[in-house]
């Protein structure tokens, strides 16, 4: 096949891949859409097989079927609240690949690239440095996500030093790679510099803000695979790459604003209570009132508007199918249920509402927050299980607070709140939540799970 | 140098093009748009396929075998994994 006709194929796949996200502005046309980047995927693939460079298919085949089988493999027995580290490790794995291609660009120049050589070394050595730090970055943030690597440590001046080297120091040597690109030695060195750069920056991020460092390390994956189209002279690498680095730095971006964070203060600073805040005695002291399961029953008996508000503490629980048959139970019984979802109420954007469709419950019922505010002060009972930093008060009223500024639900405008909990212990931020002695508000202890049963077998005896 | 502004049209372009298509993109999908851009950023597996395929370094080849294997994992994966959690999402019966 020409190379024209090659390239005409890859305007093709870009228009798909394109069109492919186009679909995804709906639940409805999705599917679709998902389908048609597949499609423009494998229409790439192929074309590129018949590239005359190729001369042996053998690592070829070798490479597709064992990618093929491992990624099938991962797909399909993933759980969905492991989902955020699957997504993290995909990451790593695309990184990781663009730094391998522009390796192989050093290697054998003339095999795959026709491009001018300071676009050649330029762009190879951008694509080893984000290649190899999206590759160690991601890697880290799913053994956190999977609970294998606990280490955390405080993020420092003496740590942002060695950051600052480790980055100064890689660019140093990416300009080694523009003067002397037949030393490839000088890229290795910088692929070692950068995974440790990659490593550092992600090892002090806490559990709470990998929803930003996933949705930031997924638009790294991008702007690697599209520095990789600059070293190769591929259009269809450029665009796709931007596309999906377009895609990562906005939900980055939603997410930051939904914590009312800079992305600086995420990457390296810290939060938790300050002097200033009040300790959990003066906030709760004697205030807090409890129910059980049989006296909440009583108040869902007259109910007409229930919004539920899941945090991560609800799939922890894995009480979302406990949750959908209550929620199932009242709309039998006549009352509306709706859903009210905090931008970072899961582990990574959007992953709550993955859970709860995962538990069948239907996409029309869940709202975004600025959807669903307004409604509070109509419901008569705002359910809020497993979530806590996102239903404070403090962030609304209280300018001290460390939260202060920061989108909430705003529940404790609803008749009556009810909250889900094991105790009145701190949510990420570290502070107590003065919603929990609200006089409107009643505290259900107990696991997430049986205490929504409970609940559902009261209200079904009523 | 021509080559390298073609380059940088298209680079910009796309930029925009991306962000104009995902901020349409509801947050109940935000979970799938992240696999399913990460599937598409697999893209890279094009040039690792000719790497692997070439036979002027052997280095080179067995580092495009590696790249091709980490770049399906994603493609086949990141859609897979996409389809799956699409088809969960359901209207009211």
């Amino acid at each position: 096949m020409g190379i024209s006709l090659i390239n005409i194929v890859y305007l093709v796949a870009s228009v798909c891949f394109i069109l492919g996200l186009k679909g995804l502005a709906s639940p409805r046309t999705a599917p679709r859409g998902n389908l048609i980047g597949a499609f423009g995927m494998l229409l790439a693939v192929v074309a590129t097989l018949l590239d005359q460079h190729i001369v042996t298919f053998q690592l070829i085949i070798i490479g597709l079927v064992v990618g093929g089988a491992i990624g099938t493999y991962l797909a399909l027995t993933v759980e969905m609240t492991a989902m955020p580290q699957m997504v993290a490790a995909f990451n790593g794995f695309g990184g990781g690949a663009s730094a391998l291609v522009a390796a192989t660009a050093l290697l054998a120049p003339g095999d795959l690239s026709n491009v001018p050589p300071i676009q050649l070394y330029v762009a190879t050595a951008a694509s080893g440095i984000i290649g190899a730090a999206t590759f160690t970055g991601s890697m880290v943030a799913w053994a956190k996500l999977q609970g294998v690597l606990r280490w955390q440590p405080k993020s420092d001046v003496l740590q942002k030093i060695i950051n600052a080297t480790l980055f100064l120091a890689s660019l140093a040597l990416g300009a080694l790679v523009v003067m002397n690109p037949t030393g490839v030695w000088a890229y290795w060195l910088l692929v070692a510099v950068a995974s440790v750069l990659g490593v550092m920056l992600t090892v002090p991020i806490g559990g709470a803000d990998m929803p930003v460092v996933i949705a930031l390390l997924n638009s790294y994956s991008g702007l690697a695979a599209c520095a990789t189209g600059f070293v190769l002279g591929n259009n269809v690498l450029i665009i796709a790459g931007s596309l999906v680095g377009a895609s990562g730095l906005i939900l980055t971006s939603i997410m930051c604003k939904a914590m009312n964070r800079s992305l600086t203060n995420v990457l390296f600073g810290t939060l938790g209570p300050t002097a200033e805040t009040a300790s959990a005695d003066e906030v709760y002291g004697g205030k807090v009132k409890s129910a059980s399961a049989e006296e909440a029953a009583m108040i869902f008996e007259t109910a007409r508007l229930v919004i539920i508000v899941p945090g991560y503490g609800m799939a922890v629980a894995q009480a979302q199918h406990s949750v959908r048959d209550l929620a199932n139970l009242l709309h039998e019984r006549g009352a509306e249920v709706r859903y009210a979802i905090h931008p970072v109420a899961g582990r990574m954007p959007g992953h709550m509402n993955v859970l709860l469709a995962e538990a069948d419950v239907p996409y029309e019922q869940l709202f975004a927050l600025e959807d669903i505010n307004d409604s509070f002060p109509e419901a008569d009972i705002a359910l809020v299980i497993g979530a806590n930093d996102v239903v404070n008060p403090s962030a609304r009223e209280d300018t001290s607070s460390p939260i202060y500024g920061m989108p909430i639900l705003d529940v404790d405008k609803a008749q009556t709140v009810m909250i889900i909990k094991r105790s009145l212990s701190p949510g990420f931020a570290g502070i107590p939540n003065p919603l929990f002695a609200a006089p409107n508000a009643l505290m259900l202890y107990g696991d997430g799970k049986e205490m929504v049963r409970e609940l559902t077998a009261a209200i079904r005896e009523e | 140098m021509e080559a390298f502004i073609i380059y940088i049209t298209v680079f910009v372009l796309a930029i925009f093009v991306g962000f104009e298509v995902i901020t349409k993109v509801p947050p109940t999908l935000h979970t799938p748009l992240m696999s399913g851009a990460n599937a598409i950023s697999g893209i890279t597996v094009v040039g690792a396929i000719v790497a692997a395929g070439s036979k002027e370094s052997t280095l080179a080849a067995i580092l495009g075998c590696a790249a091709v294997i980490m770049a399906t994992i994603n493609v086949v994966g990141g859609f897979l994994v996409t389809n799956r959690m699409l088809l969960m999402f359901k209207k009211k019966k």
